[in-house]
């Protein structure tokens, strides 16, 4: 890359000059310097390194909170300096942003320079064509005019940019390697804006469903919900569906026992209010396209059927309790809190697909499908804390406050009497629920044109040789012409042999002449 | 073929194509020596005397050179034939499993063996690389150690998240980087020793067998601007796939953040070999990290990062 070297500043760094000018002119021409914008990359690289080793809170909130109670010392200072959201951390977004501003300071100027290139013929041949790498030297009964006619014609056609001169023709091809460059760089940036773009106008959220009932898009519905600081959450998508059946597989084989094989959602879709409904098949890997909004499917597990009367007999729950997996094999917790019963009760239970017990880790589920489901309940009594007005997750139990009245496991179809007359549960069977991601990225086409730029403008800034070529031809005074033929790679080092001994060719062909000599390649 | 029979050979030949390339390794690095030997020669010759082909040592160094082109060619040869069968292993292995054959490490490892054999292959289809089969083969040969003793697993259905064509297209890009990687921090690696050589003048023995360090330097930043480019390619097919797996088309995943740190290392790579002060021996180093990185993404990430990537099968 000839043209990298010159325009980006090589020379060894010179002390800033001290006054206001001056010196800001003095950073600007480090800070596009290609020396600093390879540390710039190197630190981007480095910086990345503890958003990968260290648990972070957009992936994993609760491994950062296990993280930092393993490590009390270490783990509020690292937190302070943003090493659990690295990649929306000051020092992190100061690398890329320097980086960007580094990377437009050196596409602009060369932009410049490239358009003029562009617009201007290649330079004329240098006196002494023979000290270039490439060269060819003969002698030809043809007349001068002739030959550089000929050799002018045959470089044309083989769509080089050709000047003619006297008595010689410089021809330039290749150009597309300095467009492909400043392609990719430029496609850089306008991929970082799109990615911008999508976090300040896009936004997802979570939410599960049981099989049989419905979600409709508003902020209320979702589990969790984040969006871009401009977007309006009274301004979601319309929709709604319903999740009709949820089929899964296991693998049963030896191999990959209880691996899934198979997730399969069928849902009812609303696209918008008044709108007549469609069923939707979505899969893992084939999402829900709707106007304004994907839906993913992401995950799933079981929801036993509880229903629960009080102490005075009346029932007062007769749904599927959401439990969550916290194994592969669905090993699954979940919490039924009953705020109006007499006396208000909550239940913890641990749901098991396929129930086993052993010494070491107690009741557990040794499969993920539902050939032996049991329930493993805990029975409180109490103020569940609801009127608090301390938001508390529907998965979690906060016993402090209550007392515990028994605990059971049942399968389906019993029923179990909590002791003191507090009210009876029955475990009447099993629902599936799933989980789906509902994303909005306004930003992810704008960044896939740009990296699609970005990729071709880079195989042609690596690929297409940037090349020039030089033919000389003068009477030797004996009634011949002497020609010379050189070829300069103005990229990285190649050959151009067979670029010389192209023109040559075609020289010797169009005029008829003979021609005597070699080519020379060192 | 059954099932059952398709498994063993798909492993037989596994071994079968491990025990030729220990064959090609002697064969390397008998041809290698040999090479260095005859440098050393015309300098014993013109010590000699003007007539070098009736002195003793002149002609004992000269069935050396014929042994060492001999050893070479036969290694060259053993290259292709062990290529062959694994690739046939590989094929079996698909068979087997009714798939693509990278679905978990053991076959990314098998995959990513023919790759770096693959490259090695071509590049030798245009110039003479026997200098660089020693380092080739032992890469290979470690990849396919690992994937016997320690990745092995048997074909198995795919879990949902990875069957998807992308699968086909993804990885496969991210194999083909994984051999063109290997084979340039081979040559970079040879490069540093023989520039080190080079600027203390002392260019003789073992070293003497490897091209000028000039030469070596292209050659590295040619198969990197082959698979920086594919690389990219790689990210960006995998963001598509994230984007319809998992509703993101970047989520800084480990194995994301990973991908990304070897294409920032590559791409300074290619700023460096244009930047004074960073060309030679500043770049063979980062082109070392670059692999370095890659190597990190593919064990480290799948074996002991807990990642949405982490399908080892194990």
């Amino acid at each position: 890359m000839t043209t990298t070297t010159a325009r980006m500043s090589t020379e060894p760094a010179s002390p800033p000059p001290l006054d206001g000018s001056g010196f800001l002119r003095w950073c600007w021409r480090q800070l596009t310097s290609m020396r600093i914008a390879l540390i710039l990359l190197f630190l981007l690289a480095l910086a990345s390194i503890p958003g990968s080793v260290l648990p972070q809170r957009g992936l994993d909130p609760i491994r950062v909170t296990d993280w930092m109670e393993g490590n009390p010392t270490w783990g509020p200072i690292l937190d302070r300096l943003g090493f659990f959201d690295v990649f929306s951390a000051p020092w992190f977004a100061a690398v890329y942003l320097l980086l960007c501003v580094s990377v437009i300071g050196c596409v602009l100027p060369r932009s410049k320079l490239h358009w003029k290139a562009l617009r201007s013929s290649p330079p004329a041949a240098p006196r002494r064509l023979d000290r270039m790498a490439a060269h060819r030297t003969w002698q030809s009964s043809a007349t001068a005019d002739d030959v550089l006619d000929a050799a002018a014609a045959s470089l044309r056609k083989r769509r080089w940019r050709v000047a003619r001169g006297d008595g010689w023709v410089a021809a330039e091809k290749g150009y597309w390697r300095e467009t492909g460059n400043l392609v990719f760089h430029a496609a850089l940036i306008v991929l970082i804006v799109g990615v911008a773009y999508g976090a300040l106008f896009g936004w997802r959220g979570n939410v599960i469903v049981r099989e049989g009932t419905g979600f409709s898009d508003t902020l209320t519905q979702y589990d969790a919900w984040g969006g871009g600081r401009l977007v309006d959450p009274a301004d979601l998508p319309p929709f709604a569906f319903t999740l009709e059946d949820f089929r899964v597989e296991f693998d049963r084989s030896e191999a990959q026992f209880g691996s899934p094989q198979l997730f399969e959602a069928d849902l009812t879709v609303w696209p918008a209010p008044g709108e007549p409904s469609e069923s939707v098949l979505v899969r893992v890997n084939e999402p829900l396209s709707l106007d304004g909004a994907k839906v993913f499917l992401v995950g799933h597990g079981y929801a036993p059927i509880l229903e629960l009367r009080d102490g005075l007999g009346r029932l007062v729950h007769d749904e599927g309790v959401i439990f969550l997996p916290q194994d592969g094999n669905m090993t699954s917790t979940g919490v039924l809190k009953a705020p109006d019963a007499t006396p208000s009760l909550g239940i913890q239970g641990l749901f098991l697909a396929t129930a086993a017990l052993d010494d070491v880790r107690g009741p557990h589920s040794s499969f993920p499908a539902p050939d032996d489901p049991a329930v493993f309940l805990s029975a409180w009594a109490g103020d569940l804390g609801l009127d608090d007005g301390v938001p508390q997750s529907i998965y979690r139990l906060d016993t402090e406050g209550m007392t515990q009245l028994g605990l059971r496991a049942l399968r389906p179809g019993e029923s179990w009497e909590i002791p003191g007359g507090n009210g009876t549960v029955d475990f009447v069977g099993l629902e599936r629920w799933a989980s789906f991601q509902i994303a909005h990225d306004p930003g992810k086409e704008p960044a896939l044109i740009a990296s699609i730029l970005a990729l071709s403008g880079l195989m042609l800034s690596l690929f297409v040789r940037r090349r020039r070529i030089w033919v000389r031809a003068a009477p030797d005074g004996s009634g011949d012409t002497v020609v010379s033929v050189a070829g300069l790679m103005r990229s990285d080092d190649g050959d151009l042999t067979s670029d010389v001994e192209a023109v040559a060719v075609a020289v010797a062909e169009s005029t008829g002449a003979k021609s005597q000599g070699r080519s020379t390649e060192t | 073929m059954t099932n059952a029979s398709l498994a063993e050979w798909s492993n037989l030949a596994v071994y079968a194509s491990m025990m030729i390339l220990i064959g090609a390794l002697v064969a390397f690095a008998i041809s290698f020596a040999a090479k260095g030997q005859r440098v050393l020669t015309p300098a014993l010759v013109t010590v000699g005397g003007a007539a070098p082909a009736d002195t003793g040592a002149g002609s004992v160094d000269r069935s050396e050179v014929l042994s060492g082109r001999r050893a070479g060619n036969v290694a060259m040869s053993l290259t292709w034939l062990a290529t062959g069968v694994l690739f046939v292993g590989l094929v079996l292995r698909g068979l087997w499993a009714g798939r693509v054959p990278w679905g978990n490490m053991y076959e990314f490892s098998l995959a990513s063996s023919v790759a770096i054999l693959g490259v090695f292959l071509v590049v030798s289809t245009r110039r003479d690389v026997r200098w660089l089969g020693l380092p080739v083969v032992v890469i290979t040969l470690l990849s396919l150690g690992l994937a016997v003793t320690v990745l092995y697993t048997e074909a198995a259905q795919l879990v949902p998240a990875l069957k998807s064509y992308w699968l086909v297209i993804h990885v496969a890009a991210a194999v083909v980087c994984g051999g063109a990687f290997a084979v340039a921090a081979s040559i970079s690696g040879l490069y540093l020793w023989r520039e080190r050589a080079e600027e203390k003048g002392r260019v003789t023995g073992l070293v003497s067998s490897l091209p000028t360090a000039s030469r070596l330097d292209t050659l590295a930043y040619r198969i990197l601007a082959f698979a920086f480019p594919l690389w990219t390619f790689a990210v960006i097919s995998g963001a598509i796939w994230a984007e319809a797996a998992w509703g993101r088309y970047w989520g800084w995943d480990p194995k994301e953040t990973w991908a990304f740190i070897t294409w920032v290392i590559y791409a300074g790579y290619l700023h460096a070999r244009a930047t004074a002060g960073w060309r030679g021996r500043r770049a063979a180093y980062i082109s070392l990290l670059g692999f370095a990185s890659f190597l990190i993404n593919y064990f480290g990430v799948n074996l002991f990062v807990n990642s949405l990537h982490s399908y080892a099968g194990m």
